[in-house]
């Protein structure tokens, strides 16, 4: 660790992280939750018509990324600082980068691979600009 | 009113967390009723139980006079110098806890084992590494020994360490204590190991375990300013000593 200084690393990535976060965590909140109608807008076409913009789909993979690494890291210090059980302490360090790997990998399949106009929905449930059946 | 002369006393109630390892199992809390007067400190309070009541109440103190760091405790739930926290300064309408300060292994009632302290403490070589040999004594302007003036104030009490919860829940971590006295040298700027001291503290277990807390701050009894200090030494670790 004394070439790599992992922990510095760590400490700096949190820092610079944060101040990303700061930005993307209330673009997102606005976006979502304030803006033309609010909250009671979001539906299924409001997602994938998002999710089909590729300034929206780069957006989201950054907040994903950062949020699962920010979030993981300081689970993992907190971890440090209360389990002192070696057994136990490497069982939920396991667990907890099992499922960070798992959402990383999931939510970025789903933001470049969701298909916005399934066969066979009604019209009205999708984005307006999928094509009539 | 009063007698001309004569200095009013109270009787303060301490409550001491008593601990003796050949015949207790657990620590316990015992209570004393001490007749003070306001310009006691808590010190005295312990003299006058050890003196006067219980013989074998123990606690380490050597100068009383704030400089010798030995009587570090826990007092009302802070970390304090017992010869430096003063009667008056506390609420005696209510009894006063006294402990031993946490983190440490315990011995006996007031006093810990303050190797593993100690050892936090050498690892950071707190001496002056120089390999110039001057003729005549090293210089060194007003503004380079301000830089680190205020960490060479530490008289190793332990407080701060012992206030520590990241120290509390892993003893492993350097704690305020050994980063103050680091600091000390990594910012004279007659020394030269500053990079050795900072790739020691870059370590594992080193400043990076350092959660901004402000406890160290709080309990230092030399009013050292610790959390900055510790700051300082993060950035000496990730940008380079500016002296
Ligand atoms: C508003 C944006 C955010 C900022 C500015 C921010 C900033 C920070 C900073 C600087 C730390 C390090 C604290 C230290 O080392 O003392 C930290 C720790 C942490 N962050 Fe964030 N963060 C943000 C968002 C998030 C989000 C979205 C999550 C969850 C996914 C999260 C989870 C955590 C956790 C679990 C810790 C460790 C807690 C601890 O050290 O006690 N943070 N954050
Ligand atoms: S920095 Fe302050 S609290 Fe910590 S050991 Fe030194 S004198 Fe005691
Ligand atoms: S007895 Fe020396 S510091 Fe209190």
């Amino acid at each position: 660790m004394k070439t790599l200084r992992l922990e510095r690393l760590g400490w700096i990535f949190m820092r610079l992280s944060g101040v990303v976060l700061i930005a993307l965590i209330f673009t997102h909140l606005t976006v979502n939750l304030m803006q033309d109608g609010g909250v009671k807008a979001i539906d299924f076409a409001f997602v994938a018509g998002k999710l089909a913009n590729p300034f929206w789909q780069w957006f989201d993979t950054a907040l994903l990324w950062l949020a699962l690494i920010h979030g993981t890291n300081g689970m993992r210090v907190v971890i440090q600082d209360y389990v002192l059980r070696p057994r136990l302490r490497k069982v939920l360090l396991t667990l907890l980068a099992v499922s960070t790997v798992t959402l990383i990998v999931l939510g970025t399949l789903v933001i470049f691979t969701l298909d916005p106009c399934p066969a066979g929905t009604p019209a009205d449930l999708l984005p307006s600009f999928c094509p009539a059946v | 009113m009063s007698e001309l002369g004569v200095v009013q006393s109270f009787t303060v109630t301490f409550i001491v967390r008593r601990f003796n390892p050949e015949t207790d199992t657990e620590p316990y809390w015992q209570d004393f009723d001490v007749e003070m007067f306001s310009t006691d400190r808590v010190l005295d309070g312990l003299h006058k139980i050890k003196w006067d009541q219980d013989g074998s109440l123990s606690f380490r103190r050597s100068c009383a006079h704030g400089i010798c760091g030995s009587d570090a405790m826990r007092i009302n739930g802070r970390n304090r110098l017992a010869c430096k926290t003063l009667i008056k300064d506390l609420d005696i309408s209510k009894p006063v806890y006294v402990e031993a300060i946490k983190g440490l292994p315990l011995e006996k009632d007031l006093i810990v084992d303050m190797e593993p302290f100690f050892a936090a403490y050498r690892e950071v070589q707190p001496f002056l590494q120089s390999t110039s040999k001057p003729k005549k004594e090293h210089h060194q302007t007003i503004e380079q020994r301000e830089r680190f003036d205020d960490t060479t104030k530490c008289i190793l009490c332990a407080a701060c360490t012992t206030s520590c919860p990241v120290f509390w829940t892993d003893g492993q971590y350097f704690g305020p204590a050994a980063i103050v006295s680091a600091h000390r040298f990594i910012f004279d700027s007659r020394d030269e190991a500053s990079q050795v001291r900072l790739d020691i503290l870059n370590s594992k277990e080193g400043v990076w375990r350092c959660r901004t807390t402000f406890n160290c701050t709080e309990a230092c009894p030399r009013g050292i300013e610790v959390t900055k200090a510790i700051a300082e030494v993060k950035q000496a670790a990730i940008s380079g000593v500016r002296r």
